[in-house]
């Protein structure tokens, strides 16, 4: 019984321990263990977008979602808004694919703004440099970005496509990466005026309004197609490539779905699921000692353990809270308690035949363990189909009482169990009779 | 309490119950929300008291957004329900709605589903509420394969289905009641709510299952003679207490969340407290009753 009470200790100890951690990450600006919400509990907008991928195939898509995510997420970045999200996902179910972009921008409710500055379709163009001499400089004598290159009127509109190599010929080191650009026909009429009347001078690749490339123009280019080598590495030459096809080939994307919350709702649903669960806890609670006492009491405590180390989970993973998250853990604090009471309920069929306390409590806990097992598997295979099938709300919720389900069981026979073993004392007799008795007996 | 001897009884009152939510879902439909048709909610506060709903339609009118159902929302809120809205939409209707800039209007929340995403929805929906079904059949064949005589174990998984789809229905029917005489919508959290109670339906079955499969091959053991429906009602006496006591912590802890927990869950934890109630009812008064019919067919 020693060794229970010193684990009982130990368990306690370390339930305290994270409990601090808990409270005082929370408290603490700077940490970066805070509690991650959701639009719904916060602020902010969700939108969901559709690319429009018809005119590409396998491998493709993926490169050109890849790239849409990567320039929407420039754009995203302009807003100065703290952990954007930018995702591209699989939509659709049977039948017809779709590609999806999801973007979230927590606290911002400008959705008019928002909506634009995503829209806009990627600008690939090529300039020259100015040759003149005479650098534009703004009042404090910078140079202004992009203003010493003149526009050609060549843009991404006339690329038909671009490609990673690698060097080998024409002076290029073997390894070099080279960007193979080609240009579709009016684009090459246009390209080979330009490199034509302009040999020898820097011809500047931009990308929405950024200088991308510097490469310079060789000799006049008559073919349709140019090679961008520089400094880069194979890396940044596949991003550049990516880059340009994406200018060259803009995935269409169209908005099917918006979402946006504004603080003061958000605010009210996250302080309601907190008093709603902490009530809920309380109501159980006085349920459990009223009706098992002793039993009850240690799972309550075993309770508290189980919301401690969810909530540790939850900030350490961590797992992003939503309303139907919290939802899903407040019906996970339900199960909990489940195990506990099939738990009691065992030990005192067990009492009914022995007054071995310790050995009825051992006896309990491992006949009510089949039960538990097969219960909570089936919970969890319900939270698994759902997070397998789900949108992103439904994931909130399959995560949060999936977890839930899985730490209550442990947090039932390991937790629970070392506290009544250490409480409870050899001989079933005297005051225990009523400590472990239970209802109106 | 002698389930098994009156099983005819508690039979009949499920019998009754679903066919009643079968009868109201096919006579009032369901009523979905823009989850799963497509559509706009567009939530607005006017902090220094709202102006009268005609003068909303009024302002409305002109925008030709077919059909808008307004409903006024806490002191000062309302909330509207449109057609899908483009973003220009939402833009035009948020002028309006400031009276040109004589009223102070706050957008509380802005919702819009389009149509393809909301069916697809509903596909997924209906899918993963099968898959789950399925899923648990095969869990439960497969938990209690070792019990054979005198039921086999696909008939206990079989009947858990049995009382699965009693739980399910009960709650569907008594929302389509609320669809049609409250405008209570169907939304990811109500399938969110039916997935949770078939959850929680499978695992209080399985309790009263596994008591059954325990002491039958206690039985075994002692050459006992007992009957099957004899077994059964002993296995039922021994879990109803645990049964309510969990249906009762589940349903405080539900009940807190219906009261307090925020309107966005608020329909949910009104349909998992009517399917946690079905739930319990089913495991104790359908599946093992069922059971027993099996068990009686074979000999």
């Amino acid at each position: 019984m020693n060794k229970f009470r010193i684990s009982a200790v130990f368990i306690l100890a370390l339930a305290l321990l994270g409990a601090y951690f808990v409270y005082s990450t929370e408290n603490n600006p700077e940490s970066s263990y805070h509690f991650k919400y959701g639009l719904d509990l916060s602020s902010g907008t969700h939108l969901v977008y559709r690319a429009d991928t018809s005119g590409l195939e396998g491998g493709d898509i993926d490169d050109a979602m890849g790239a849409l995510r990567d320039v929407i997420e420039r754009r995203v970045n302009i807003f100065g808004v703290s952990e954007p999200i930018v995702q591209v996902e699989q939509g659709g179910f049977g039948g017809e694919k779709e590609e999806r972009l999801i973007v979230e921008l927590p606290g911002i409710t400008d959705v008019q703004q928002a909506v634009e500055l995503i829209g806009r379709t990627p600008l690939l163009e090529f300039k020259l440099a100015n040759q003149s001499g005479e650098l534009a400089l703004d009042e404090e004598g910078n140079e202004i970005p992009g203003s010493n290159f003149i526009d050609t009127g060549l843009t991404g509109r006339y690329l038909k496509r671009a490609q990673l190599t690698f060097g080998g010929s024409q002076g290029v080191g073997i390894n070099e990466p080279i960007v193979l650009i080609e240009f579709n026909k009016e684009g090459t009429d246009l390209f080979a005026e330009i490199t034509k009347a302009h040999t020898g001078e820097i011809l500047a690749i931009f990308l929405d309004g950024e200088p991308l490339s510097l490469p310079v123009i060789q000799t006049e280019i008559t073919g349709g197609s140019a090679q961008i080598t520089g400094d880069f590495t194979p890396e940044e030459a596949k991003t550049l490539v990516r880059d340009l096809n994406l200018g060259a080939l803009p995935v269409p994307i169209e908005l099917i779905s918006t979402q946006s919350i504004g603080a003061s709702l958000g605010h009210d649903a996250l302080t309601a699921g907190v008093s709603a669960g902490l009530i809920g806890l309380l109501l159980l609670s006085i349920f459990l000692v009223l009706w098992y006492r002793l039993p009850g009491l240690v799972a309550v405590v075993s309770l508290v353990t189980y919301f401690i180390i969810t909530l540790l989970l939850y900030k350490t993973l961590p797992v992003v809270l939503t309303a139907a998250g919290i939802a899903g853990f407040i019906l996970s604090i339900g199960m909990a308690v489940d195990a506990n009471v099939l738990i009691f309920e065992r030990i005192k069929d067990e009492l009914e035949h022995r007054d071995d306390l310790q050995e009825a409590i051992k006896l309990g806990f491992s006949r009510a363990w089949l039960s538990i097992r097969d219960g909570n598997i089936s919970s969890i295979i319900t939270s698994v189909i759902l997070f397998w099938f789900g949108t992103s709300l439904v994931k909130g919720f399959a995560l949060t009482f999936g977890l839930g389900v899985l730490i209550s069981m442990i947090s039932a026979i390991v937790v629970s169990r070392t506290f009544i073993l250490a409480v409870s004392g050899e001989k079933y007799e005297g005051a225990r009779k009523f400590l472990f008795g239970h209802g109106i007996h | 309490m002698n389930i098994i001897k009156y099983k005819k009884i508690f039979l009949s009152i499920s019998l009754v119950l679903v066919l009643a939510s079968f009868l109201s879902i096919g006579f009032f439909g369901l009523k979905f929300g823009i989850d799963f048709t497509g559509g706009s909610i567009l939530e607005v506060s006017y902090p220094e008291g709202r102006p009268e709903a005609a003068d909303i339609y009024s302002v409305l009118d002109p925008l030709g957004l077919g059909s808008v159902s307004l409903r006024s929302a806490g002191e000062n809120s309302y909330i509207m329900r449109t057609k899908f809205l483009e973003d220009t939409d939402r833009v035009s209707i948020m002028s309006v709605l400031s009276f040109d800039n004589q009223k102070t209007v706050i957008e509380e929340r802005f919702n819009s589903v389009g149509p393809t995403v909301g069916s697809e929805l509903k596909r997924k929906a209906y899918a993963a509420i099968f898959v789950v079904i399925l899923a648990i059949i095969l869990f439960i064949a497969f938990a209690f394969r070792h019990v054979s005589k005198p039921v086999s174990s696909w008939k206990y998984g079989l009947v858990a289905i049995v009382a699965l789809i009693h739980d399910i229905t009960i709650p569907t029917g008594i929302f389509a009641i609320m669809g049609k005489f409250a405008g209570v919508e169907l939304d990811v959290l109500f399938v969110m709510a039916l997935l949770a109670i078939l959850g929680y339906s499978v695992n209080d079955t399985i309790v009263v299952f596994d008591r059954v499969r325990e002491n039958l091959r206690h039985n075994q053991e002692f050459r006992s003679k007992e009957s099957f429906a004899d077994t059964v009602g002993k296995s039922l006496d021994q879990t109803y207490a645990r049964s309510f006591n969990i249906s009762l912590t589940t349903f405080l802890v539900l009940l807190s969340l219906f009261i307090f927990g925020g309107s966005s869950t608020t329909y949910f934890a009104l349909a998992m407290i009517i399917g946690v109630v079905a739930g319990t009812y089913s495991s104790l008064f359908i599946a093992s009753p069922l059971l027993v019919i099996l068990g009686n067919r074979i000999k």
